[in-house]
């Protein structure tokens, strides 16, 4: 069975008066119904591009847009924008990261959601408005009754993400996609967020991309990750393989930089210095290599693709470093050594390799 | 840590209250916002003292007042034994060499009109320090060196700059005068993960070098627990619970803060071994009109009939930890909510944890 969402070489180019953003330079991935998608990154990583050009929301004079994103049989980047329009809060609905500035603060909560509904389905006002405390209910808002008829400002944060997803879900998407949507919440109001999306999830078998930053919410609800970085994706693997058996140094970097309650208090994070790239100008050979610990000479003028790692099925990582090399680092790096240490490995591995002419390309490069 | 001596801060019944007005003409004032009401806690020289808690807990205002950007309402701030609360005009310009903050949002703490070295050596000017232009452009190009900034940037203007080299533009003009105390409003919490843990990283290096007292705030447990020696935790106004790092993450006593740490998501993929997590229900009520005597009895799922009619002190709960609870977590209960992913109650179950941390606490 072909999956519900198939993306596949998607590049979006923005051109500006300084030049040419590169937003995504060709990602592929797919989403399943039921599954979850994590798609990890920084600022400027091209994650939310991705999910706004699969709504068809990027569409302008000064993009440009390759590839493939087949949803259910049709290629969604061929449709007329008044097919998109069927699509985008039916089929495909999108939770937004700041819920103030995506509601109208001039209607009620009410007449949003009862609009959501009436676009694509046609049933009375009436029935409509039943069916959005319905909804308002369904995700947990209290005395719903009353609320529909209260505007945005009158609701909290938490409950303003409810009522976006209340209106997410108004026609049951077959796919969700949620870009950053407890970034703006406290803690325990992202608890039951998320909660909330999970169990959704279970009883409506939506299939939903994930776009955050936040690893500790990845990890608690990720089937599926990938890591973007500089518009491509630079690891893909189960939740499993990324928290416990990365292959990239971006991935590394990520997970040495973030503070965590399981470790020890004192630990050293490790940061990933430099800043992220210019999607622009962008660096030569593996864009990581300005901020890699472990670059070498011919990372520089080779780009790495994204490929299988060996022995680790349905993982695939682009880096251009050997799996045991990467498997050596990533032990050193769990067990507490620092980057500078564990450069050590990566010189010593060099000097096994013949340097000259053939640059030493790992089982997985770009032969 | 040096906890000799007198505690640098000394904050006794801290008060803050904003007025709700009606009218135009005659403006009466018909309610107050409660931000912070009744604070009382010390801060040791050299210690980082975390403020945790949900938004609208107050402890922004918190750090404002410290800072003396807002006049308390009433109570007292005892910094280095002097009480400073009600400081006006020159007295107030020379708490201000000692007690420095750095802001939340690097894009709006920077003026855009001035350049980096103009920013950084507002403080010199506002004080009348280091007259001479070419010795205040060597101390500020060192101040930029020090935070890691390239010096020769000197003439750049704020956007020039990164999110992350902006926060270090203002750490470094905080830090100009040497200040004994510097007050951290979520200073990362608008930065990326890899740009987080570079600022976090300086900031404990000059804490380390400059022997300054920090108060840190943020709503990021995990990058509270990583920065400071003592954590108070705020709701709606109140200190719930105060205690070293240690003691507060392995075993918490106020309810509240079990909840924020069991709705913390730990990065770590826990296969439906999941922790029983203890869901607050709700928002936070309204600092304009919070619930009579125990303000979270009406979120906590421990709360009984005396909860809502004698509010309970601040006292003693345990060796180290002060918390204002009738009904205090027992070590079952956190063992539960927390259970081995997280900062469990005993070392025995969590095989992550390495040796050594749990003799700390």
């Amino acid at each position: 069975m072909s999956p519900l969402l198939e993306v596949s070489d998607l590049r979006v180019e923005f051109s500006t008066e300084d030049g040419i953003v590169h937003a995504v330079d060709g990602i592929s991935y797919a989403a399943e119904s039921g599954r979850t998608l994590c798609i990890v990154g920084e600022s400027g990583s091209g994650k939310s591009v991705t999910s706004l050009t699969t709504l068809g929301l990027t569409r302008g004079r000064n993009t440009r847009v390759s590839g493939q994103i087949v949803f259910e049989g049709r290629d969604l980047l061929t449709l007329s924008n008044d097919e998109m329009r069927s699509i985008r809060g039916d089929d495909i609905a999108m939770i937004f990261q700041d819920p103030l500035s995506s509601l109208h603060p001039f209607y009620k909560v009410g007449t949003q959601l009862v609009e959501a509904i009436r676009t694509h389905q046609s049933v009375s006002k009436s029935a409509a408005r039943g069916r959005s405390v319905e909804l308002l209910t369904m995700v947990g808002i209290p005395d719903p009754q009353r609320r529909v008829d209260q505007f945005p400002h009158e609701f909290s944060g938490g409950m303003r993400q409810r009522v976006m997803i209340a209106m997410a879900l108004a026609n049951e998407p077959k796919l969700l996609i949620a870009d950053e949507p407890t970034t703006a919440l406290d803690v325990t109001v992202q608890a039951q967020i998320l909660e909330l999306l999970e169990e959704l999830q279970d009883r409506l078998g939506t299939a939903i991309i994930l776009i955050t930053h936040d690893l500790g919410v990845v990890a608690e609800f990720a089937d599926e990750i990938a890591v973007m970085y500089a518009g491509r994706i630079v690891e893909r693997g189960t939740a499993d393989q990324i928290f416990f058996s990365p292959q990239h140094p971006y991935t590394w970097g990520l997970l040495k930089s973030i503070p965590r309650l399981d470790t020890a208090r004192d630990e050293e994070l490790v940061p990933i210095s430099g800043r992220p790239p210019s999607l622009i100008q962008r660096p030569s050979g593996c864009h990581f290599h300005p901020r890699c610990p472990y670059v070498r000479e011919a990372h520089k003028r080779i780009d790495p693709p994204l490929a299988e790692v060996t022995g680790d099925a349905g993982h695939e990582a682009a880096c251009l470093l050997p799996t045991e090399l990467r498997s050596r680092i990533w032990k050193g790096l769990a067990g507490g050594e620092t980057p500078a240490e564990l450069r050590r490995l990566v010189v010593e591995d060099g000097q096994t390799v013949p340097v000259s002419g053939s640059p030493p390309l790992g089982p997985e490069g770009a032969s | 840590m040096s906890t000799n001596g007198s505690p640098l801060v000394e904050v006794r019944d801290l008060v803050k209250h904003f007025p709700i007005t009606q009218g135009i003409v005659f403006q009466r004032q018909i309610g107050a916002v409660k931000a912070v009401d009744g604070v009382s806690f010390d801060v040791q020289r050299g210690e980082t003292l975390g403020l945790v808690g949900e938004t609208g807990c107050g402890k922004s205002t918190t750090a404002r007042l410290l800072v003396r950007l807002l006049d308390p309402t009433s109570g007292q701030i005892l910094f280095d034994g002097d009480d400073v609360a009600q400081r006006k005009g020159d007295a107030l310009k020379a708490l201000h060499r000692e007690v420095q903050m750095i802001f939340q949002d690097p894009y709006s703490s920077l003026n855009p009109r001035k350049t980096v070295g103009s920013i950084i050596s507002d403080p010199f000017a506002i004080h009348g320090l280091l007259k001479g232009e070419g010795e205040r452009k060597k101390r500020v190009q060192e101040l930029m060196d020090r935070v890691g900034l390239n010096p020769e940037h000197y003439n750049r203007y704020p956007h020039e700059f990164s999110g992350g080299q902006r926060q270090r533009i203002g750490v470094a003009r905080a830090i100009a005068l040497e200040p004994k105390l510097l007050v951290a409003d979520e200073p990362v919490s608008a930065l990326d993960v890899s740009i987080q843990a570079q600022v976090l990283n300086l900031l404990r290096e000059l804490q380390r070098d400059m022997g300054l007292t920090l108060i840190f705030i943020a709503h990021d447990l995990s990058v509270v627990r990583h920065m400071c020696d003592r954590v108070a935790v705020m709701y709606l106004g109140k200190i719930v619970e105060v205690a070293p790092s240690d003691a507060l993450y392995h075993f918490p006593r106020h309810p509240y803060t079990g909840a924020l740490l069991s709705a913390v998501p730990v990065p770590t993929p826990s296969h439906g071994t999941r922790r029983q997590r203890q869901l607050l229900t709700g928002d936070v009520p309204s600092p304009a009109n919070p619930p009579r005597a125990c303000r979270f009895h009406t979120r906590c799922p421990k709360a009984q009939p005396i909860c809502s009619e004698e509010e309970p002190l601040l006292e003693p709960k345990g060796t180290m930890t002060l918390a204002a609870c009738h009904f205090p977590l027992s070590e079952a209960e956190v063992k539960m909510q927390l259970g081995d992913t997280g900062a469990g109650s005993d070392g025995s179950t969590n095989a992550k944890v390495p040796d050594g941390i749990l003799d700390r606490s």
